[in-house]
């Protein structure tokens, strides 16, 4: 039910609106021309030191040289496996869990001290297990990137569930509801942007995972880039990667918003 | 009358962690078929769980409660409609809850909708709908598997005034209409006058009956009753009963 006849104040509130919207991505995209001009431009005057700084267009010839070789595409499709992996897997298992801990009051009870420990504990100084476990190898890094998302996706969830109105449950129950119906027909669908903003945080931490993971152990992927770029002096490598990466994360970010809008709509 | 719900000296203890709490104590009563019954007392007196009782959610510690029939719809302080839900899935929620999948039920829920003015919202989400009209939602959603029994846990004290007037007489009339047997809960003296046939005075926690008032008023909705006559008779009646009891 779109209305199309506007009154003539309402045209010019929306053209108001319209205007100030195109004023604020104007804004954003001169910002960024403007960081990168100047960055250009103060490299190629050698007032900063483009060996260490690198410089746009040295990060353009690297990104094509990579991917001439056929490079690129490997090491960014490695990491994304590794995210994604973690992703779906801690949102998947995250969630179910919570789900079960909602269920049983009495398990909930019982791993209350866990989870608080798991979540306080840096995921980072569990590295070196992980590597006996698991292998220096993807393996090792989608685990790394599941447990650092995994806990955050349950007591998020959890909470989300626990927040459940009270009230609405004891309409339910009048209604001669039973536990799975309430679940089903009230927990599920009133937790529903909790269920948004636990993906949108697992996202970021995903990401911060498989990097992290990659730091550590290895052969391939945009994380192994950074530190092998790094360690060789290669700033012009390590430049590329973060911003492949700045790229990769974005996308990443806005389907989940996609998401977000299709659901917060039906 | 036959008597479709008779409380038999009930008592109810809660069990918490710190505290057991007595809510009810020796209470009895009875609700005639089709009979408007409020409950009135003071804050906090038990109120809210004699009607968990009557619909089943708690047993009593001590005593009977006899029901004729074992359908009660139930009705709370706020309309608890989902959000995410149109005003139609709202209405047959009960009917999902219950498995019922047939036509007839839906049907008599399309019919009520129609009949008390929301037809043209029924594909709308209730946050497009006023206070008044979404507590109608309400009401119609608790009628919709025909309970002989409502259950009405102060339907009205999130409304303001005005609105709270209105959807007083709307209810009543429906339930009237409907022919369904009522017991509301309420804090409003005059809200209990106007609606109903009998009313229930409480003493405080633990409560047991203190008084019981049979209302006879002219005038044919709750908005009439209010400008009858013997309305004030009964007001300061029950003024004093409530007032008493707190000192
Ligand atoms: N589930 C429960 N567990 C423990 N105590 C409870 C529980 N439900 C109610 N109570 C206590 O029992 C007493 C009666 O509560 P109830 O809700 O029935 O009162 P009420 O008359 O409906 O109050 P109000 O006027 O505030 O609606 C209160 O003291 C309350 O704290
Ligand atoms: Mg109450």
């Amino acid at each position: 039910m779109k209305k199309t006849n506007y009154s003539a104040e309402r045209q010019k509130y929306l053209l108001g609106k319209k205007k100030n919207k195109i004023f604020i991505i104007s804004c954003r995209i001169l910002i960024l021309i403007a960081i990168l001009s100047l960055w250009e431009i103060l490299a190629t005057l050698n007032v900063i030191d483009a060996f260490i700084t690198s410089s746009p267009s040295k990060i353009i010839t690297t990104a094509k040289k990579l991917f001439a070789e056929n490079n690129l595409t490997y090491h960014m499709s490695i990491t994304l496996y590794e995210t994604f992996m973690g992703f779906m897997i801690s949102a998947i298992f995250g969630y179910l869990i919570a789900l079960l801990l909602w269920w049983s009051e009495n398990l909930r009870n019982v791993l209350e001290p866990y989870i608080v420990v798991l979540n306080s504990l840096p995921k980072i100084a569990l590295g070196p297990i992980i590597i006996v476990w698991f292998g220096a190898g993807i393996k090792s890094i989608i685990f790394m990137t599941i447990i650092i998302g995994i806990i955050v996706s349950i007591i998020t969830m959890l909470n989300g569930f626990i927040a459940t109105d009270n009230n609405k449950i004891l309409l339910l129950k009048t209604m001669g509801a039973s536990k799975f119906q309430i679940l089903n027909k009230l927990v599920i669908p009133s937790s529903v942007k909790t269920f948004i903003s636990m993906l949108k945080i697992n996202v970021g931490l995903s990401w911060i995972g498989s990097i992290m993971g990659e730091y550590l152990v290895s052969k391939a992927g945009l994380g192994y880039l950074i530190v092998y770029g790094g360690q060789v002096f290669k700033l012009d490598l390590v430049m590329t990667a973060t911003v492949i990466l700045c790229f990769m994360a974005t996308v990443m970010y806005l389907i989940v918003a996609f998401i977000e809008k299709k659901i917060s709509k039906s | 009358m036959k008597d479709v719900l008779k409380f038999k000296n009930v008592s109810l203890t809660y069990q918490t962690a710190n505290d057991e709490i007595k809510a009810i104590d020796d209470l009895s009563f009875s609700v005639k078929d089709g009979e408007f019954v409020s409950i009135i007392g003071p804050s906090g007196c038990g109120k809210s769980t004699i009607l968990s009782l009557i619909a089943g959610l708690i047993s009593p510690t001590k005593g009977t409660i006899e029901k004729s029939n074992d359908d009660v719809g139930y009705m709370l302080q706020k309309d608890e409609l989902f959000g995410w839900r149109t005003v139609i899935k709202n209405v047959y929620l009960p009917l999902e809850i219950k498995k019922i999948n047939d036509k007839e039920k839906k049907e008599y829920a399309d019919h009520l909708l129609n009949k008390y003015g929301l037809k043209k919202f029924i594909n709308s989400y209730p946050n497009e709908l006023s206070g008044g009209m979404r507590q109608r939602v309400a009401l119609i959603r608790t009628l919709v598997f025909n309970p002989s029994l409502l259950l009405l846990d102060e339907p009205f004290s999130a409304l303001d005034y005005q609105t709270r007037l209105s959807v007083c007489d709307d209810v009543y009339k429906i339930i009237k209409e409907e022919k369904k047997t009522a017991i509301l809960v309420t804090h409003d003296i005059s809200e209990a006058i106007s609606m109903s046939d009998k009313i229930i005075i409480l003493s405080k926690r633990p409560c047991s009956v203190k008084n019981v008032i049979y209302t006879h008023l002219d005038g044919d909705t709750p908005f009439f009753k209010r400008e009858s006559k013997n309305f004030t008779v009964y007001f300061n009646k029950i003024w004093n009963e409530l007032t008493y009891e707190k000192n």
